[in-house]
């Protein structure tokens, strides 16, 4: 047993607003920079729709993430002497126009602009041609199923779809659709890694933070092919590829990552979980459907005596494994199986978990009529407005039973609710509900203590660093060092000639 | 003796080699941040294939045979002395300079018609692709024109760049050659001497050892199981804590393990 600390995180898409404060707080932070305007390290996004960059779970298209060939997992983009070939030109690039091109607007127009018989006008112009240009993509160009015909109709999910499926789907009057919002995953075996020519990204040992070191990124631009969920970029004007850092200088003191700490549904979680990196190989090599369980396999009991010892013996700290025992993300993934990974066939093993929305399933209309009234247990979960196969495509890896036991056991917990606050259910009907999910009426109380009211404490529980500790491995004499600058000189990120 | 010849293919490609290996080396310690490919491709990946691709291909056959010529001279030669094995030499050398030739045009057409490459365009940039340019077609120029190039570079360019290595310089075997010859040696010493300061750096950093590396690459700040469970470090005196920078003990690098 090789057990290692990775941070991890919980999204609930039942709280998602969709209001992408998220995604402002992280680009404000860390990409409001020449070169990476187009980058969102954090997006929020509409589902069913092709999000962003268009159609990037198309991977047909893009070749990201790891297949299996003969038993043996490699990457999608081919093996590694094909990479070394292909940094002259890599066949499987998204370009800028997969995303969008960055623009601003000529605001001094409207207050130059000589008087005329016309409004002045500021006219967008791009941020990296700096000519004028016309505005046809953005990064959330399809926003609350806007354009529904070209973007939400071409979402690669709807394969999983039959055609009646589809055409039901998109009946105005049954619309429906959440929100995805998406960072790095921070992956166990991420495939961004893994193709990186130079060596130049690597996973914390401390923390599973997924980091690309800029001064050894040459810009082969293999991770942004490789990695399945688009979240390597390339800054275009840098010649760097980068990345979500998870907030790491903040975490490192405490703090939540911007984009959680900003969160005003407060849907994020973020925790600590124990692993086994001994057993990661195997969890690759398993069928489609039984990749999340594989994947749950591997996260360890951070109560066992056993994980414990171990824990301390590869280097953990107490602090820390105590951090991983009070982890929300544990709760949701192993304890309450809740949550699920985002395209668990990708194979990268993701440590980014969410938790599947009830509330686009269940709200089913009739003759333009919400009925929310349960004729029979579960029926709303059965009769799906958002059907159950695309819900499994997107977290299960197409194994329908976890998305429905994560649904049904939110609906059970939403009725175990509704009998203590209306009381208009009665308490057996609750109990054959919580019987067939196999809850508790305890844990259902825990599942929603956490869900509704949690306080910041109990969302973000973040190990304690001990940065200190790798200082006394830097100096001989720490007291020697006293009053000095700690980090050293960094470089600008300016383009070389 | 200073003539034109010792001052063009003595003094100056010593003085470009030193300050090559001398920006570059600064370069690569002090401002890494600068090695990079700066791939445009992303900004436009169609054209890029017809220019990027030949152009790489062609400038690596093109080097390698070089390199061939300048390190076994004798064996070129002996493998040159039947007629046919000759002729497919100098044509193989020949279509790695033609592909060269056809893929820097496409690449510099495509750098005036692109918009967003030209945004990230520098003057370095143009200075480059004109001197390859320029190179390439010399190169083309005397493989067609001057012909059986693997068989007298062998024994007029070799000992010259022989000598220049040996610290014992001598033009003479080159002092005959025709003008476009001359020039090629010259437009190569030029790209030395543009080479530290250009993106042409990017060719230190080929990925070659990505072939046999694991994977997945895990990097530990720092050595957890070697810190914890250590018995405390003994604090040092007060006394000692004052002590001048100058005679403070050398720093230790910090443990990084990959």
């Amino acid at each position: 047993m090789d057990v290692r600390l990775q941070i991890s995180m919980v999204f609930h898409l039942d709280k998602c607003i969709g209001c992408h404060t998220c995604s402002i707080a992280c680009k404000n932070v860390w990409t409001d920079r020449k070169g990476a305007e187009y980058m969102w390290w954090n997006n929020v996004e509409t589902k069913p729709g092709t999000g962003y960059p268009t159609a990037w779970e198309d991977q047909n298209k893009y070749k990201g993430g790891w297949e299996q060939q003969n038993g043996q997992p490699d990457l999608k983009m081919g093996g590694r002497v094909l990479r070394v070939l292909n940094i002259f030109h890599n066949p499987y690039l998204p370009k800028l126009d997969d995303y969008y091109e960055p623009w601003t607007y000529k605001y001094e127009d409207l207050f130059n602009a000589p008087e005329g018989a016309d409004q002045p006008t500021a006219r967008p112009i791009s941020m990296v041609t700096g000519k004028y240009m016309n505005v046809e993509a953005g990064p959330n160009w399809d926003d609350d199923l806007g354009g529904s015909p070209i973007y939400a109709a071409n979402d690669p999910n709807l394969e999983a779809l039959t055609e009646e499926q589809r055409a039901e789907l998109f009946e105005i009057e049954r619309l429906v659709f959440f929100y995805l919002p998406r960072i790095c995953n921070h992956c166990l075996n991420a495939a961004c890694v893994a193709a990186c020519p130079s060596g130049a990204i690597y996973k914390r040992g401390e923390d599973g933070i997924v980091l690309i070191n800029q001064e050894v990124c040459r810009g082969w631009r293999m991770c942004v092919t490789a990695c399945p969920y688009k979240k390597t970029f390339y800054n275009w004007s840098t010649g760097k590829s980068e990345k979500c850092i998870l907030c790491f200088p903040r975490l490192e003191t405490g703090q939540a990552p911007a984009c959680f700490h900003s969160c005003v549904g407060r849907i994020r979680y973020l925790g600590a979980l124990l692993y086994d990196a001994d057993r990661l190989l195997d969890a690759m090599k398993v069928p489609d459907d039984k990749l999340v369980e594989a994947q749950r396999d591997l996260i360890l009991d951070p109560f066992d005596r056993e994980v414990i010892a171990e824990a301390m013996k590869n280097g953990i700290d107490e602090r820390a494994i105590e951090a991983a025992q009070r982890s929300p993300v544990y709760k949701y993934v192993k304890e309450w199986n809740l949550a699920l990974p985002l395209h668990a066939e990708f194979r990268t093993l993701p440590m980014l978990f969410y938790v599947p929305p009830l509330l686009p399933v269940m709200a089913k209309s009739d003759d333009g009529l919400y009925d929310t009234a349960n004729k029979e247990l579960f029926s709303p979960i059965e009769q799906a407005r958002l059907p159950m196969e695309y819900m499994a495509r997107l977290f299960s890896g197409g194994n329908v039973d976890l998305v429905r036991y994560a649904l049904k056991k939110q609906y059970a917990i939403r009725l175990f609710k509704r009998m203590e606050t209306v009381g208009d259910i009665d308490h057996a009907t609750v109990k054959r509900a919580l019987e067939q999910v196999n809850t508790s009426e305890e844990e259902a109380e825990q599942v929603y203590r956490l869900t509704s009211l949690p306080t910041m404490d109990e969302r973000y529980v973040i190990p304690p660093s001990h940065r200190e500790e790798a200082m006394q491995m830097l100096n001989d004499d720490t007291w020697a060092e006293k009053g000095e600058v700690g980090l050293g000189f960094r470089e600008l990120p300016v383009r070389g000639a | 003796m200073l003539n034109l010849d010792n001052l063009l293919f003595v003094i100056f490609p010593y003085t470009v080699i030193i300050l090559a290996v001398v920006v570059t080396a600064q370069r690569y310690f002090k401002r890494g941040f600068t090695y990079s490919s700066l791939s445009s491709q992303f900004l436009e990946g169609g054209e890029l294939f017809y220019g990027s691709v030949p152009f790489h291909i062609g400038i690596l056959g093109v080097l390698a045979g070089h390199l061939i010529g300048f390190a076994f001279p004798k064996s070129v030669l002996l493998f040159n002395s039947v007629p046919l094995r000759l002729y497919i030499l100098e044509s193989a050398a020949l279509l790695f300079g033609l592909m060269c030739l056809v893929g820097i045009v496409n690449l510099i057409v495509r750098r005036q018609i692109s918009a967003r490459v030209r945004a990230v365009t520098s003057p370095m940039d143009v200075v480059v692709l004109l001197l390859l340019l320029i190179q390439v077609v010399l190169g083309v120029y005397t493989a067609i024109f001057y012909r059986w190039g693997s068989a007298w570079y062998a024994t007029s360019a070799v000992p010259y760049l022989r000598s220049l290595f040996t610290l014992q310089p001598d033009v003479a075997m080159i002092a005959p050659l025709p003008m476009v010859v001359k020039a090629h040696f010259l437009n190569a010493w030029v790209l030395v001497a543009v080479f530290g300061f250009s993106r042409l750096v990017h060719m230190l950093v080929v990925p070659i050892h990505y072939l046999w590396r694991p994977y997945q690459l895990v990097i530990w700040n720092w050595n957890r199981k070697r810190i914890r469970g250590q018995a405390p470090r003994p604090r040092p005196a007060p006394a000692e804590v004052i002590v001048p920078a100058s005679e403070r003990p050398a720093k230790t690098r910090p443990a990084f393990t990959r």
